[in-house]
Formats: structure tokens, sequence, C-alpha cells
């Protein structure tokens, strides 16, 4: 897919790219703790030298996040948390001063909400674009002509289980990045980066310009290395959700987290960088 | 089919569906992470060459037979109908199979296409348990480990059925995440699938999820309607005319309806669970009162608040006690093939009580909706017509809870 105008995802990974460095992208849940605590997590990931966030929105029945995540979800949503509430909060950010922010948001949110008016509203709220975890891409018709007409990046995802056929077809609605998952199963913590994930993304390389950032289960600086020739970028969730699972359980006070989360994302950048 | 806005609504009913994308006219499909797509599209092959096959079927029919017990009797409720005054009632005894129910029907079928594409593990999510047991026993019976997914509320409250499926050598993992109950079950399960594909089947328990489970549970219920239709020429003389089945999940249902969806003499009628009310929270009736949305991998009707967040449902009965429904059904509503209604709590207790005494018969609390329904409709109907109901299982495991109900101690 080309476009005229390069999206505001693709000018970070242009930079970086330009600079021989890997992207750094934190995944933070929106409303958890609650809507103050989330403004206050951008900004700090801002300064800690995220180049890219993801916001997960809030949803009831999340298949494809592991336990950490679906917690935090549930955190969010306990306090009655709606999508109204997240639009109105990124309204009201600078977003000169921070990162370009993605949505990682279910379909099953979008279509309900009506997706011209999700897709609208998003834009509106300075949205960069979305990552849409159950909407496999031959069932984005619907979405994806909404989006490219509002400059948002649909960012497509891909599993060490797509084929190669299938990949053709994903690297052809790719825009932004494409979100690699590393393992097949859920978001989490995992000990070590597979050689099978290096080789597909050698291979993923010769077939598309679209950068790729890896996702899924990592969650430390040692995991960054093996993908600095193969890979655009990293994404980590889980391990630093799990910060605020430990305000949650009262082991952490909400600044203690961000001073911890603060130190743990200058580690994972400066790997990344 | 014709187009209005982003959604595409069918206009006539065929059984040829669904399409190879999973299509019921708009419903159905595959909202599902990548990492599943794989396994979707390997399972459909599988699938496929599998019901083509007449080994295949031969073995099927011949478990269904002497294992399963098949065929299950079509009964003239001869007091039920004289209770009525209306037309003839008849019942198909799916409470008389191994394990009490319908369920099954589909596990035996799943089981053996498990051992066919040489999978060694078997998954399943579970509510009440039916599905959990059903599952269970084909895995025991086929030598296959068996991984049951089941909400730690529900294991709380069904202590009989964990107990069953912990016999017959099944694991039974609680689920603590979410509201603790079969839709965190389905999400758990679908979670470990994705980790798990490579040696694992999902044996899921109805015709909901993503494509083509929704196909392949109709397929293997579809015994049901298949008996009926038969038993109805063979024994009556003639077709039903009408024929009523419950709706939670809808897999007793879309069996005992699709064989029948081209003959358009017989009415069809699905019962959901009207709970205490139309109130959201306070029933479990998607559509009679949802609307279309994404849930558990498929485009169906479902109950979502405004911002596509699951609500809470409510039924008397475990198994009709979900948020979504299969996405055929959404194509038979929208097509107006089948009519859906729903009964409420209390009218299907007194549905259960009448059956047991009048009948001999203790229904699943399940099927005493289907049995509500036609219970305050017969009288409508001439004695010369018959309409038969799907009894899909029985309702010892009820008693307990209709014990309480009534305040009375076991």
């Amino acid at each position: 897919m080309t476009t005229n105008t390069i999206s505001k995802i693709g000018q970070v990974f242009q930079t970086l790219q330009a600079e021989n460095k890997l992207a750094f992208m934190p995944f933070v849940t929106a409303g958890d703790p609650d809507i103050p605590g989330t403004q206050r997590l951008l900004e700090t990931l801002a300064d800690s030298g995220a180049d890219l966030i993801e916001l997960g929105f809030p949803y009831s029945d999340p298949v494809a996040d592991g336990p950490v995540i679906q917690a935090s979800y549930t955190r969010a949503l306990n306090q009655h948390l709606s999508v109204h509430d997240i639009f109105s909060m990124l309204e009201k950010l600078d977003h000169e001063s921070l990162p370009p922010i993605v949505a990682m948001v279910s379909y099953a949110i979008i279509y309900r909400f009506g997706i011209e008016k999700f897709v609208k509203q998003a834009s509106d709220a300075g949205l960069a674009g979305f990552i849409v975890p159950d909407l496999p891409t031959n069932e984005a018709g619907e979405l994806l002509p909404v989006m490219q007409n509002a400059g948002l990046d649909l960012i497509q995802l891909l599993a060490p289980t797509t084929t190669h056929e299938r990949t053709a077809s994903i690297v052809e609605n790719s825009t932004g990045f494409i979100y690699c998952i590393a393992v097949s199963g859920i978001t989490g913590v995992r000990e070590k980066v597979a050689d099978e994930l290096i080789e597909q993304l050698r291979w993923l390389k010769t077939q598309t310009k679209t950068p790729l950032a890896v996702g899924f289960g990592i969650s430390k600086p040692d995991h960054v290395q093996p993908l600095r020739e193969v890979a655009d970028g990293v994404i980590v969730g889980s391990a630093l959700v799990s910060y605020l699972q430990q305000v949650a359980d009262k082991e952490l006070t909400f600044d203690e987290a961000l001073k911890q989360i603060a130190e743990f994302t200058k580690q994972m950048s400066d790997a990344a960088h | 089919m014709t187009e209005t806005g982003n959604i595409s609504v069918a206009t006539s009913v065929t059984k040829n569906v669904p399409d190879e994308q999973g299509r019921f006219g708009p419903y159905g499909r595959r909202f599902v992470p990548e990492t599943l797509m794989y396994a979707l599209d390997e399972l459909n092959a599988e699938y496929e060459k599998a019901r083509k096959d007449p080994e295949f079927q031969r073995e099927l029919n011949e478990l269904l037979r002497t294992y399963v017990g098949r065929a299950s009797p079509l009964y003239f409720a001869e007091r039920l109908t004289e209770h009525c005054r209306g037309a003839k009632i008849y019942l198909k005894r799916e409470d008389l199979n191994h394990t009490g129910a319908h369920k099954i029907n589909n596990t035996i079928g799943q089981a053996l296409l498990t051992k066919r594409m040489g999978k060694p593990r078997v998954i399943a999510e579970t509510g009440a348990g039916q599905h959990g047991v059903a599952t269970a026993t084909a895995c025991a019976r086929f030598g296959l480990p068996c991984v049951v997914y089941m909400g730690e509320e529900d294991i709380r409250r069904q202590a009989l059925n964990v107990f069953k499926m912990k016999a017959m050598g099944a694991e039974v993992r609680p689920v603590t995440s979410g509201s603790r109950t079969l839709r965190d079950a389905v999400n758990e399960a679908f979670r470990d699938w994705m980790g798990s594909v490579a040696d694992t089947h999902y044996i899921l328990g109805s015709v909901v999820g993503p494509h083509p489970f929704p196909k392949i549970v109709r397929d293997f219920q579809s015994v049901i309607g298949e008996e009926t239709r038969k038993q109805s020429l063979e024994e009556i003389g003639k077709l039903p005319d009408e024929v009523i089945a419950c709706v939670g999940g809808g897999s007793n249902a879309a069996g005992m309806f699709y064989p029948f969806i081209e003959d358009e003499s017989v009415t069809l009628i699905g019962v959901e669970a009207g709970g205490r009310g139309p109130k959201p929270g306070d029933h479990a009736s998607p559509l009679t009162y949802g609307q279309p949305g994404v849930l558990h991998g498929s485009f169906s009707y479902v109950m979502q608040d405004d911002d596509g967040q699951t609500l809470d449902v409510h039924s008397i009965s475990a198994g009709l006690d979900y948020p979504g429904v299969g996405p055929e059904h959404s194509y038979w509503k929208d097509t107006g093939r089948v009519k859906y209604t729903s009964v409420q709590d209390a009218d299907a207790l007194e549905a259960f009580q009448l059956t047991a005494k009048l009948e001999g018969i203790l229904p699943a609390i399940e099927s005493s909706h289907a049995l509500a329904q036609v219970i305050k409709t017969a009288k409508d109907r001439s004695s010369e017509d018959v309409v038969v109901i799907c009894l899909s299982g029985r309702g010892d495991k009820d008693v307990n809870e209709v014990a309480l109900l009534l305040g009375q101690e076991i």
C-alpha cells in the first residue's frame, strides 16, 4: 500500500533506521490505575525514551492477551471506564511532546461503537493508528479503507504459524509497521528469543520494506540484541504492566511504580538505540 | 443478498452455508488472532476430508449406535398432549443418550476427528459441566488426555460434574479471570490453543466461535434433526408442523433445525432464556434483545454495552447462560426462517414440574424452556397438528437447583 505522505509512525521508523536504531514501543492499558495515572504514565514513557506507545483499550474478553494484561483490563473496566473517557483523555494531551500513540483495540469495540465514528474520534483525539488483534487481514475490508481515508495506520499482525501465502496478503495491506508475534501463544514474559523467529524475520525482510516490530514475550534488554539485525522495533507489554499489578496488589505505590517503569523503559530503549 | 451500509442482509435462506470464509449471510467468519488462522485452516481442511470419507462416516455411525445409543426415540407425549388440548406433542429423546444429553453427538465426532488429525491432546471449555463431561467421556473412550477449562465459580456450583470429569481421567483447570464463568473458560481454552495448536485439538462445545466450528458442531448435531425427520415420516406419516428447541449457544437447536430448513411447511421455533425479564443482565436472549457484534471469534447477535463490552447475562439454566449465540441462528433470524422467542425462569420451572408429573420424565432445565413454549402455544393448534420438541437433556443434574428454588431440602 503506498501513500503520498508518510505517516507519523512511518516517520519514527525512518528516522531511527537512518541512525541504525530500533524503535522501542512500550504498552500500557488506558485507565489502569486510572485516567490521571495513565496520563502520567504516557509522559513518563515519553521522557524515558519510548519511540512509540501502544495504548490498550480495555476489553472484557481479550483472547490474545495473557493474564497480566487481562487483569489490567479488568481493573480499568471495574471503574466503568468508557471509550469516550479514553478519547477525552487523549484529546487533552499535548501530542507534540509525546511519541505517536497506537491503540491496541478489539474489533468487538470498534464494530459496536461504529467503524466510521470510532476512526473519526480516534483521529481527532490524536491517535496514529490501531492494532486490532482479533481482526485478521482478510476480515479488515470494512475498517481498512476508513482508516486510510483518515490517514491512520492499521497495523497488521504476523504469527510464527503464518503461511507464506497469507504473509503475501498481510504484507500487501501493511502500513506503519508489521507486528511480528514472537511466539505461538499469548502475551507474557518469556526466557529467550527463539531461533525460528530470527529465521522468519530474515525471510520477511526480503518480502517487504514495511518496518518489522517484534512483540509477545519481549521482557528484558537481553532480548533486544539478537533482533538488531533482523527487526526495526521491539514491543514490551506484560513486563511493564506487571508494575501496575504490583500497585494493585499494594506492593508498590503508584509513584514507586512510575520510577521503576521509567528505569525499565530507559534500559530497554538504551538496548534498542 | 442485498447490501445495506456495511452489513449485507440475507433475504432468502439456504442450507448451503457457510461459504469458504465461514459466512452465514453476514454472520460467522473469523475474528481471531493471526496465531490461530493456521490452526483453523488446517482444521477446516481436515474436516472437509473427513466429512467426505465413507470410512470416517461409518466409524462415526457405529459409535453413535453402539456407544451413544442412537437412534434416540421420537416419543408421543400423550398425557402432556391431553393436558394442553391442542397439537400432538412429541419429544425427541436426546436425554436418553449416553451421558444424558445431546452434547455427546458432537464430542464423539470431534474426538474421532482428533484421532484422524493425529493430535495427541484435547482441550475443552465448559460452563455447567455438560460439555466437559461429554468431552471427558469421548476422550476416555479414545484414550486422549484432556484438559477442561471451567470457571472457578462454576466449579464450586457443579461439584458433581467436576467429579465425573476427573473420574474419566480429565484434568479440570479452574479459570480465575474475568467473571469466572463459561465465557472466561472459552477465552482460556482459546489461549491454551494459541500456544498448543501443533499437538492439541480444541473440542468446542457449541455452534459458536470462529469458522469452521459453527459448521462442524452443526453437522455433528444434525443427526438429531435427520432422525426426527425420518421418524416423523415413518412413524407419524408426515413431517411435523412445528419443531421447537431451546437456544443457548444453540447446538441442539442447530442440529434439530438444519435438516428441516428447506421443508417450508415446518415452522421452526428457537426458545432463548428469558431469565427474570427483559432488562439487560436479567436474561440470556441475544437474538430477542441483543444486536450483532463480535464475541469469541465470530460475528453474531450478542449482549454487549454501547462500547462492545460483553454484558453479564442470567438464566436459571447454566447451559443457556451465555451472552452470544451461534452465527447460523443469527442468519436464520434475519431470513425469518426460524422464529426466536424467550421463556422466563419461572415458566421453565413450571414446565419442568409438569413434564415430570405427566410424563415421568425429568427434563433438563434448558429443554424445559422449549417445553414451556409448547405448553403455552399447543392449544392454538388443531389436534391433527404435530409439534416436536427437542428434549436435549435429562434433568437429574438440575434437581438440587430446582429443589432450592421450590424451597425444598434434599
